[in-house]
Order: C-alpha cells, then structure tokens, then sequence
C-alpha cells in the first residue's frame, strides 16, 4: 500500500529538491479560440476519391478534438473556446449573427478543456447541421460579416488574463482563400479594411492570430487574397507561410501525449571558475523521467478527494507526539542523537556554488560515470555582466580541446563531483536539436560504484584462464553489427509503452468509451527487418563462430541429461541424506516423542530424503516431519 | 546468512615513510569498520602492523623470523575497540617488510578458520612498498609470491592491495619499488586481487569500497540478439548511490528508567474526506484518482491491472548504432553491467566478440529491456563495451538508460552566435581561455588521475560517520568542520606550479566581471569573493587572511617550492608557512631576496618599484614573524650598498614612507637594529656587523 503517493512526507535526507516533480501549475499559461469556419465550402469532401469521403468540417473537427485530447493530458491548465462561424444560428455574448460558441455544462466559454466537451465535440458532426446549421455569412448586399464577427467575438473571449502572463491565440480553421471574394465594390474594400483592423486590434491587445488552411494539392490556398493582411505576412513569409501552415496542421494531429513543461530555471547559481572568478549560470531540467499525473485518493463510496493526515505515535508510550525533532541512528550499542539542524550542518558543506577544480579529457568519463538525469547549465548576465562572455570562451576551449570541466556542485541536500561536457548547438532544418552549453553530468563516488565484475568473478574462481574472442570471431561479429545497423536513430525516438497505455486507459475511461485503446509498443524489435535473410545469415555466421556448428543440439541434450554441476551436487547430496535417514527409524522416534533428541542435520536428512522444505527452527522441521509421518 | 560474515585482516605499514600519509590510513580504516560495525555487525576483523619496533605474531614465536610484524588485533567480530583502535596507529620505527605482514595473515586466517569460509576472507594492503623485503631461504622472491599466492588461492583468500606514491619516485629507490611494484602485480596473476596505485592523500581516503555489499543480479538469462541467437548474461548494477543513513525518529516519551524502550517513533497516516475532517475513511475504501482535465478519474487498482502494460520479461536488442549518435548527457539513471553467465564459456566468447567489435567500429547497441515478468515498464537503453584488460576476468557491457520521447523538454535555448559582440570571447579571451583550460589539467601524462570518482570519497558521509562516532563519545559534540584532506574536492587545488598560477592570472586579467546596475539585491553578494563555511580565518584585509590561511593549513596541503613571478608574494608566504622542513624559511627567504634583486636590476624608471616595494614589504614581514630580523637588515644592507650611487637611490627614498625600514629590537628581539637607526635609513647607513 503506498501511503505517500506523492512523497510529501519523505525523509529530509533525499529530498534532492531539483529532482522532485515541478509544480504542475504554472504561472504561465496558454488560451486559445478556435474559430471554425462552418459555411457550406467545408462541407465539400477532400478530394474525389470516394474512399477517403471526408469534409473539410470533419478535418478541422478531429484535428481539434485530437489536439485537445492531447493537451488536456499535456497542459491542463490551458483554457480554450471553441467556435463556429458562418452558422445559421447564433450563440455568443454580445448576440452577433451568424457566430456560435459551442459549450457544455458547468463550463464557461473559455475554461479548461473538459472530458465532456472533448466527447460532445468530437461528435458534433452528426447533430451540427439541425443544431447550428451552416450558410454563408458574407454575402453580397448585405452588411453582414461572419468573419469580422467572429474575430470580434474571440476578442471579447480573450479579453480575461493579462497578457504578461498569459499567452493568448486565436486559431482559424478555414478552406476558404478569399472570403470577399463574391463581394464587389467599395462594400469590399471596407469590409476587408474593418476585418483586418479588427484583427491588428486583436494583436495589439497580445492576441496572436494563425491562419490553418485546409486545402487539398491541386487547389492551393492563396494566402495572399486577404490572410496574409489579416495576420500581417510580408515580403518571403507569404511564399513560406502555405508549407509551414500544413505542418502545423499535422503536428496538431500528430501531437504525442506528453505532458509539457514550460521552460524554467531550476536554479541560478554561482559557477566559481577560480579565485575571484565568479560567474553566474541557469540551471534547466531538460531530461528527466516522465510520470504519470499524481495520484489522487479518493473515497471510493462518494468519490470525492481525501487527505491524508498524518500523526506520530511513541512506540514505547502509544503517546502521540509532535513533529519529534530529534533523529537517531543506533551505534555501538547506543542510540547517537542528532538534531535536524546538526544533520543539515553535516550536509552543508560547501556555500552551494558551482566550484571549477580543473579539466581532464573526454575519455576519462567513463560510461559508468553516471547516477542521474544531467541538468542543463546555461550563463546568463542579468546580475554578473560578463558571465557569459566567459562561459561562451570556456565552452569553445572545452569543445575544441576535446575536455570536460570537473567540478564540485555543493547543493545543500546532496553535494556531488560533476563533469561540465561543452556542448555545441546542433540545428537541423525542424530547428535546434541540441542547444548550445554545458551539461552537468552527476559523477558518482568511490562508494557509488561497485566492482561487480571481480567480485563476480571471486564467486566462480574455478579456472582462472577466461577466454576472449579470436579476430575471426570479433570479425563475423563486425558484420554481424553493420548488418544490424539503425539507420537514423535518434535517442527518444520511442514513446514510452507504459505511460502512453496510461494516458489511453484514462482517455477511454474519461470519455467513457467501451474500447480500450491498442497503443503500439515501438519499442519492440523490428520483426520484419530481422526476417531479412541478410542479417539472419549474419546472425547465423557468427553464431557458428561463437558457439560452434553443433550448438542448439549441445544445448538440447545438455538440458536432457541435466548434468550442470549444481544439479549433480544437489543429487549427490540427497543420495547422501537419503543414506543417512535410513540409520533411523523414524516411526519409531515419532512415536516415542523421540525425534527432539536428534540433532538438526539428522533432521534436515530426513527432509531432504523426502523432498519437503528444509528451512525454520527445529520445532518447525519435527512437526514437518511429523505431518509427513502422518502423525 | 552464512554470507554475510566476512573476515578482513588489514595489514598496515607504519614504517617510517608512512609517517607522514598515516592520518588518512586511520581515516579510510576507521571509516570501513564504522560501516561495518553499522551496516555487517557479525563481520570480522584484524589488524596487522608492520615496520614496528616492537614483533608480536605467532609465527616469529613458531618458526621464527618474522620481525617488526605486531598483531595489534586478532580476527574477531567488530566492536567498538577497533575503531579506537584504527583512530591511532602507533608509529613505527623500522623498515616494514609487506611480504612478511601478508604471509602473517595467511596464517591468521587459515589457523582461525581453515578451510571454511572460502571467498569471504580478505587482506588488505596498505603500503607505499619502499623498503626492499627480505630475500626468502630457498628461491627467488618471484617463487616466493607463487607459493604465497597459491596459498591463498587454494584457501580463498581475496587481496586487495593499495599502494600509495606521493611523491615522484627518487631514482634511488627506484629499483626497490619496481621490483616490489613487480611482486605485489604477480599477485594479481594467480589470485583475486586488485592492486591500487594513488599519489594523494584524497585518492587514499577513497581508495577501498568502505562498505561491502553483496551483489544481487537484476536479471538473468538471455541477451536475444535475434530468435535464434541468445546469449547467457546476468545484469548487476554497476553504480548505485551510497544515500545518506536512514535515521530514525527519536522519541522522548519513554521514561528514563525503561532500559528497554526503543525511542522509535512510529508514522500513521489517516485518510480523512475533505468535506467532513472527523471522518476517518478506512484503507479498503479509498481509490486512487487520476486527473483528467479539471476532473479526478477513479481508477480501481483491479482494473488497472486487468489493463496496464504487461510486457514480457526478456532483453531484445533492436539494433547497432555509431556511438557519437548517442550523447552523453541523456544517460538517464544509474549505470547497469552486463556479465556473460560465470562459467560459461560459450556466452563469454559471445559476448567478448560484440564488445570488441564494437569498440573497434565505435558503435553500441540499442536495448529493450524488462528485467523481471510482471513489470509494468519496459526501458530502452544503451549498451556499451568494456573490454577487460586483465586476463583473468571476461569481457563485458555497460548499460544505460536512454530517455523516451516524452522524458525530453524540448525548450530552446538563443545561438551563442547570435549574441551582441561583447558578450562574446575575443581571440586574445578566447587563447587565455584555451591555456586555461590547458592548464588546469587534472589528468597531466606524467601523474596519476586526480580526483577520479573511483578513488574519491563521499565527503558528507565521512563526515557522518565521524560526526556518529565523535557523538557516541560526546553527546554534546558539535558538528566538526570537513576534513582537511576532503577539501580539495571542493574547492580548487591552492597547491598549483606557477605556470597555472599565471595562466589563471592571465585568464583572469582578460576579462572583466561587473554587478549588473540595474539589479542590486542582496543575493548578488555572491559574486563578491566570499569566504567559504569552513573557514572563519577571513579577516577584513584580504591579504592579511591570506597569510592566515596559509599559516593554519596543513603541510600537505601547502607545497609552494619556489617564488614565481606571477604571485611572488602568496609564494613566498605559501614557503613561510611550510612546516614539514625548517629549510622552507631559508629557502623563502633567499628566494625573495633574489626576486627583488632581479626586480631592481631590471627596472627601467622605476617601473618596477612598486611591486618591489611590496615584495620588500612582505619580506619584511615574514622576516618578523619567523623571528630572523637580521636576514632582512642586511639585506636591506646589500641592496644599498649595490645601488646607492645609481639611479636607484630614488627607491630607498621612497621606502620609509612605505614603512619599510629596518627590523628593530622592538618589533623582533634578535635585531640589534634600534628605532633611532632605522629611522634614519637609509640616510645615514651604519651596517650593524
């Protein structure tokens, strides 16, 4: 039973704090509208293929629903609106026609994303046309404009949050270039310049629009008919926007689950380089172990949340006592007594700063150098102007150099050696891979590390000649290894199985759908690929070097006649004890109350002639025996 | 648990060149009974000296010879009288022999325990193997280690050996210790034993695992390389951290006089609803909860187990990869090893073939892994080659936990390229930085590796346990500061040659660090130079502190040899403060006086004055504080005569105003200098011998 599911109340002694899940709520938080364009154009299927009979409505609606479904798991704090415009009925606060916000119960219109209104919107489809219904809302003659509306009612959903700490987005879903287009005249001109200045209103107020177009190849959306005005593209950005729209398109639906954490320092600290060299760094969490959401515990009958409390009791007394603030730890027969200011005072070692000791080579960080997640060092000049310059020198040294920094990380809860590896910024054409900087490996100490091998080899010491590999050998395995190759492997290509199946399950059991969710183990090897009769010849290549021609049908019989050492041993001893258990008779000794007059060992044959447990006291082994004797 | 108890015969060399390294052999040995006394109390434990004066073994009372060997301790369970024991090694006075003391305790341990307890007895070795042993009745010594090793192979002795090498060898040594360096390695060819070189006194504070732990498999069975091909491994961890003691908490309820009361204080946890805090909701009826979007879904324990992951157990490899596609820093856990299963020796040729092929292509291996049925998570990882270098122990993996995609942040992070300009290095900075970086070498070809993780111990937990060990004996005991040889690995080596000296000078002078302006809040007095915990010596002169560090450090901290020209004057007092050998103060003195000397003679206008005067001035000072008055009067002497009717005569002007004069009877008694005199230099000179 796990009484402290979100190690509230661990030991002072491990509560590394860098490491201890951040906060879920942060200041910083996101809200987005999307507006839908719901005019009959989207109604039109994708393309003419008849299989792939899909609406543009129906792709901007499971985009969105997927996004959500994503997000609501990512970033649950986020608030979003959702609606439509260009609609026959109208729904909306300040009574506009032709725009309809679409919501469930107890939620307002612009809120945290619900399983509710996750499930209604993703089968809107069905019901929109008789609820809300769909028609033009730009028309020639007359002085309605849908989209001028629903930009002005996004606004006025956006209107709660300042935008220092929140950043506000409205996204447009739309299969349509040229929404004036049907519209002529001076009716045209001025509608366009009201729709665009309602939207430079918008950005002024740090709303941020973006256009998602939904067109098919042999019909390209043409930004520049009036979007490219609206959200303020110029010069090579209207050329660029279309393909990087798509994309932004697919990664909505694409999006894997995870949750996301905004950029935050972990820490600032002083980086001490040498003598009177102090410099200031930020600290990130760029990697560390992704967890399912916290637990928490609810009273099954009501379902409503529980908190624990907590209470110390005297194991002596049963008396209840308060937070006791002393500590001890048994030694030489005696409890030693410390106090939690002593304990933290033995802790503090050094002042807390990042200490530079020296350099070494790359090569001498070893693989086996390594405890826990690295944290990301990166300077900065808002208390010490220059910090950065000597980091970036620093940094170009170590990369060019081929070395590492050793240095000390006096933190006050868990002090460690750390290796600084420089590294350089890696950018491909999706954006920055890796970021320019230092990232600080956490060494272990002589006691960290363990000599399993000799020690391993101490247990088996029978012969001390230890075969390693013929050239021959390490040769079938060389091809063996470019056989195998992945191509393009990239760490954290694979999504993790089980935190993925996690966020499934409570998916489907949120939105209460009957099926649960296959989620594709990636992390399983490639059948197919290894079927390939090039790397199963390899494979079999170097088996016959390794193991020899005959190796399956040695292993076969050698299973068969089950003559590994152990088991042999363990035969000769049960000959031995089956031996020596006939030098009694044991009926008799029963009877006669008799079998406590013999010692241990002589017991313990018994058992063994008989294959029962041989461990406990020696009341346990005579009443084995005794139900055994079926007395 | 017949495992658990093991025998360690430690076997000490205090002959007289240890002298000097033996407070650390008390720190690392009391450090490992002290775990053993906490953590393996049925563990036992001897001690042997050797280079003694006195011979105490049975041996010597047996057969004879056998001298200067001292059985300070028989094998016997941990107590408390060892530590106290180990606090204070009696010195010796004689040329210990290693080969003696090992011999001793063989005998110990095959007369106390014969030919039980195979494998889990141990010897260890701490020497710095300089004196030449002794040359056995028949055979050579080579002969002499076989017969001694196979001894201890056939009874299952371990031997662990640590040698240590402060100092450079002296060439006339230097036979002695290759042939002993040679007969202690012989060792290692017949027998389980590893043999340690360290050349500081931190590596030797961390050069034995204190604390012993059996090692437990995380897994075994087959590494799949495919359906057909499977190799036989079983996966240990390699490193796993060392956590700080769980203490318990302490109660005071108990009455004074319960002898039998534990203090322990037990934990209970209640859960309470929220609406309504008096009422208490039994275990049974509680259901864990997860969020989704501002709801809390209840998910039964039942059926989450009739839907989670249920991955078979089994280790798959998925495939090779170049080693640089894998960077270092997403390492995500503690290390594991992969060892071909002992004794097979189909698995260990298998896996010796991967592991050299792959370090010759620079390649790894991509795993899937879950180590046992049942668990719920799968990890992916990197496989890595470690090739033995010893014959007698196989090749094996290193492994490492890779993160999933959704362990990554991907946050962005500005191109130092894109910077303004005086954020970033110019070549002049950027050639200091690289000679910094060049010389601040913790690896230099000639030495052994400094402040390797092997051999570098934890510092919080030796603080720890002789803070236990400090409070078992005065409760009331206050928190001792760290240790002095434990803080080298905090704080940068005070101890460099000049040359790095200069190059940190260097590096130093080309940038410029300033307090941001426009932020002023009191957190930024950490850039300031700020005095560390441990030390309280810091005064409100910065460069009187020094002196007064200098002056209470330790000698083996301090190893300044002559005065460089980068920082003459933290040299000179660096060689003032030395107190291993009088001769420092000569030697600082006489170094000084040429360091000025060059100084005068090569300044052009007075420009050198100024650092002259300081030097002279800090001359001065040490001159008084080590009570040699005269050194510096006539040296001031010299340097007058040398130059008065030259250009210099300016310079001796200046010094009085400077309050460099010569050393009086009051400020130091040898002087036969008196005020009136040295007030008037050197106006009217009157040399004085």
């Amino acid at each position: 039973m796990n009484l402290d599911p979100q190690g509230l109340f661990r030991d002072d002694s491990d509560s590394d704090d860098e490491f201890v899940q951040e906060k879920e709520k942060d200041t910083s938080k996101e809200m987005v509208v999307y507006l839908i364009d719901a005019s009959p154009k989207m109604f039109d299927l994708v393309g003419n293929d008849e299989d792939k009979s899909q609406t543009y409505f129906h792709a901007a609606i499971s985009s969105i629903s997927q996004s959500l479904k994503t997000q609501i798991i990512g970033k649950s704090y986020d608030e979003v609106a959702i609606c439509f415009f260009n609609t026959k009925e109208k729904k909306n606060l300040q009574d506009l026609n032709g725009v309809f916000v679409f919501n469930v119960n107890d939620r307002e219109y612009l809120d945290q994303p619900t399983a509710k209104l996750i499930k209604e919107f993703s089968c809107i489809e069905g019901t929109f046309m008789s609820n809300i219904g769909s028609q033009y809302g730009i028309i020639p003659g007359s002085r309605e404009n849908s989209l001028y509306s629903a930009l002005w009612v996004a606004q006025a959903l956006l209107r709660k949050g300042s935008p220092k700490y929140v950043s506000k987005r409205i996204l447009i879903f739309t299969n349509e270039d040229n929404p004036f287009g049907n519209i002529t005249g001076a009716a045209k001109t001025d509608m366009i310049r009201t729709t665009v200045q309602r939207a430079y209103d918008a950005q002024e107020m740090g709303i941020l629009i973006e256009i998602l177009p939904l067109s098919i190849p042999d019909e390209p959306f043409n930004v520049s008919h009036f979007y490219a005005d609206l959200i303020g593209l110029e010069g090579d950005e209207v050329a660029q926007f279309l393909p990087s729209a798509v994309e932004r398109l697919e990664d909505m639906t694409d999006q894997l689950t995870k949750r996301i954490f905004k950029k935050r320092i972990v820490r600032t600290i002083s980086f001490s380089i040498a003598k009177s060299i102090n410099i200031e760094v930020n600290t990130y969490a760029l990697i560390r172990p992704a967890l399912p959401g916290s637990v928490t515990w609810l009273d099954s009958v009501t379902n409503h949340s529980l908190k624990a409390e907590r209470s110390f009791i005297c194991a002596d007394t049963g008396a209840l006592v308060h937070e006791p603030p002393k500590r001890f730890h048994p030694y030489k027969n005696e409890n030693v007594k410390f106090s939690l200011d002593e304990l933290s005072e033995i802790k503090r070692i050094s002042n807390g700063h990042l200490c530079l000791l020296g350099f070494k080579p790359l090569d001498l960080l070893k693989d086996y150098h390594n405890l826990k997640p690295s944290t990301f060092v990166f300077p900065t000049d808002e208390t010490i102007i220059g910090s950065t310059q000597i980091f970036i020198a620093l940094h170009r040294s170590m990369l060019q150099l081929k070395r590492f920094a050793l240095a000390f990380y006096g933190g006050s809860a868990n002090p460690r050696l750390v290796a600084l590896v420089a590294q350089d910024e890696v950018i491909s054409s999706s954006g920055q891979v890796e970021p320019p900087g230092m990232h600080m490996i956490y060494l272990p100490f002589s006691d960290d590390i363990r000599h399993v091998e000799e020690a391993v080899q101490l247990q088996t010491t029978a012969d001390a000649d230890v075969p390693h590999a013929t050239d021959d050998q390490i040769k079938k395995a060389s091809v063996l290894m470019k056989r195998m190759e992945l191509k393009d492997f990239s760490v954290c290509q694979f999504a993790n199985p089980a935190l993925q199946r996690h966020y499934g399950i409570l998916q489907a059991l949120a939105l209460g759908e009957d099926e649960m969710p296959d989620i594709k183990d990636e992390t399983l090897p490639d059948e197919d690929g290894m079927a390939r009769p090039t790397i199963v010849n390899a494979l079999e290549d170097f088996k016959i070097a390794v193991y020899g021609e005959n190796h399956d049908l040695e292993e076969v019989s050698s299973k068969k006649s089950s003559n590994t050492d152990a088991s042999r041993k363990r035969k000769a001893v049960v000959e031995a004890a089956v031996e020596s258990a006939a030098n009694h008779d044991w009926a008799d000794l029963a009877d006669n109350g008799k079998l406590k007059d013999l010692t241990v060992p002589e017991l313990k044959n018994y058992l063994t002639a008989h294959n029962i447990p041989v461990t406990g006291k020696k009341e346990a082994l005579i009443s084995r025996i005794l139900t055994h004797l079926g007395r | 648990m017949a495992r658990s108890k093991e025998a360690l015969v430690l076997l000490l060399d205090v002959g007289p060149s240890m002298h000097s390294i033996l407070p650390e052999v008390e720190k690392l040995c009391t450090m490992l009974v002290q775990k053993k006394l906490m953590f393996n109390k049925n563990h036992e434990v001897g001690v042997v000296l050797f280079g003694t004066e006195e011979t105490k073994n049975e041996l010597e009372k047996e057969v004879g010879g056998y001298e200067n060997v001292f059985v300070l301790r028989d094998i016997k369970v941990v107590d408390a009288d060892v530590v106290d024991i180990l606090h204070n090694i009696p010195r010796g006075k004689f040329p210990g022999d290693f080969m003696d003391a090992i011999v001793v305790g063989i005998d110990m341990l095959i007369k106390k325990f014969g030919d039980t307890n195979k494998g889990k007895q141990c010897l260890c070795l701490v020497t710095n193997a300089q004196y030449p042993i002794k040359d056995p009745y028949e055979g050579t010594k080579e002969d002499q280690v076989d017969k001694i090793s196979s001894n201890m192979k056939a009874h299952g002795i371990k031997f662990d050996c640590v040698v240590i090498r402060e100092n450079p060898v002296r060439s006339a040594g230097k036979s002695v210790i290759d042939e002993n360096d040679h007969l202690l390695n012989q060792f290692s060819k017949n027998t389980i034993s590893k043999i340690v070189h360290v050349d500081n006194p931190l590596a030797l504070v961390g050069a034995l695992r204190t604390r012993s732990i059996s090692p437990v498999t995380v897994f075994r069975g087959d590494l799949e390389l495919g359906s057909t091909m499977k190799i036989k491994v079983w996966v240990y961890k390699k490193t796993s951290e060392e956590k700080f003691p769980a203490l318990k908490k302490y109660s005071d309820k108990a009455p004074s006089s319960d002898k039998y009361a534990t203090h322990e204080v037990k934990v209970d946890f209640e859960y309470k609803s929220k609406e309504d805090p008096d009422k208490v909701v039994p275990p049974e009826q509680r259901i864990k909860g997860y969020r989704y979007g501002p709801q809390v879904i209840p998910i039964s324990s039942a059926e989450w187990d009739s839907v989670k992951l249920k991955p078979d157990k089994g280790v798959k490899l998925l495939g090779f990869t170049d080693s640089s596609n894998i960077k270092r820093h997403y390492y995500m856990k503690d290390v594991y090893t992969f060892i071909p299963e002992p004794g097979n020796r189909k698995a260990i040729v298998a896996v010796s073939a991967i592991a050299r092929a792959m370090k010759e292509l620079n390649k790894v291996a991509i795993l899937r892994c879950v180590w046992r049925q049942g668990q719920g998570s799968v990890v992916i990882g990197i496989l890595s080659p470690n090739v033995s270098c010893m014959d007698n122990i196989p090749d094996s993996f290193y492994f490492n936990i890779l993160p999933f995609a959704e362990d990554v942040r991907e946050f962005q992070f500005p191109s130092f390229s894109r910077f303004p300009a005086a954020w970033l290095p110019n070549a002049h900075q950027q050639e200091a930085a690289d000679n910094f970086v060049r010389m601040l070498d913790l690896a230099p070809s000639d030495r052994e590796e400094m402040l390797k993780p092997e051999f570098t111990p934890n510092p919080v937990l030796e603080r720890f346990y002789r803070y236990l060990d400090l409070k078992s004996k005065q409760p009331d005991a206050s928190v001792p500061p760290l240790d002095s040889t434990l803080k080298r690995m905090i704080e940068p080596d005070t101890d460099l040659p000049s040359k790095d000296k200069s190059a940190i000078d260097n590096f130093h002078s080309h940038f410029e660090l300033k307090e941001n302006p426009k932020k002023k809040k009191p957190t930024t007095l950490a850039w300031n130079e700020k005095p560390s915990l441990t030390d309280n010596e810091a005064g409100a002169d910065g460069r009187t502190s020094d002196i007064q560090r200098n002056l209470i450090q330790d000698s083996s901290v301090v190893k300044v040899e002559k005065i460089g020209d980068s920082n003459p004057i933290q040299d000179f007092e660096a060689m003032m403060a030395r107190r291993d050998n009088p001769k420092w103060i000569m030697k600082a003195i006489q170094g000084m006086r040429a360091y000025i000397n060059d100084l005068l003679e090569n300044s052009y206008r007075g420009d050198t004055f100024p650092k002259a005067i300081e030097c002279l001035a800090a001359l001065r000072k040490g001159c008084i504080l080590e009570q040699e008055p005269k050194e510096f009067n006539r040296f001031l002497f010299h340097l007058y005569d040398k130059w008065k009717t030259s250009d210099l005569l300016e310079f001796f002007k200046i010094l009085p105003s400077k309050n460099v004069t010569l050393i009086t009877k009051t400020e130091a008694a040898d002087s036969d200098v008196t005020e009136e005199e040295a007030k008037n230099f050197p106006l009217k000179p009157e040399p004085s011998s």
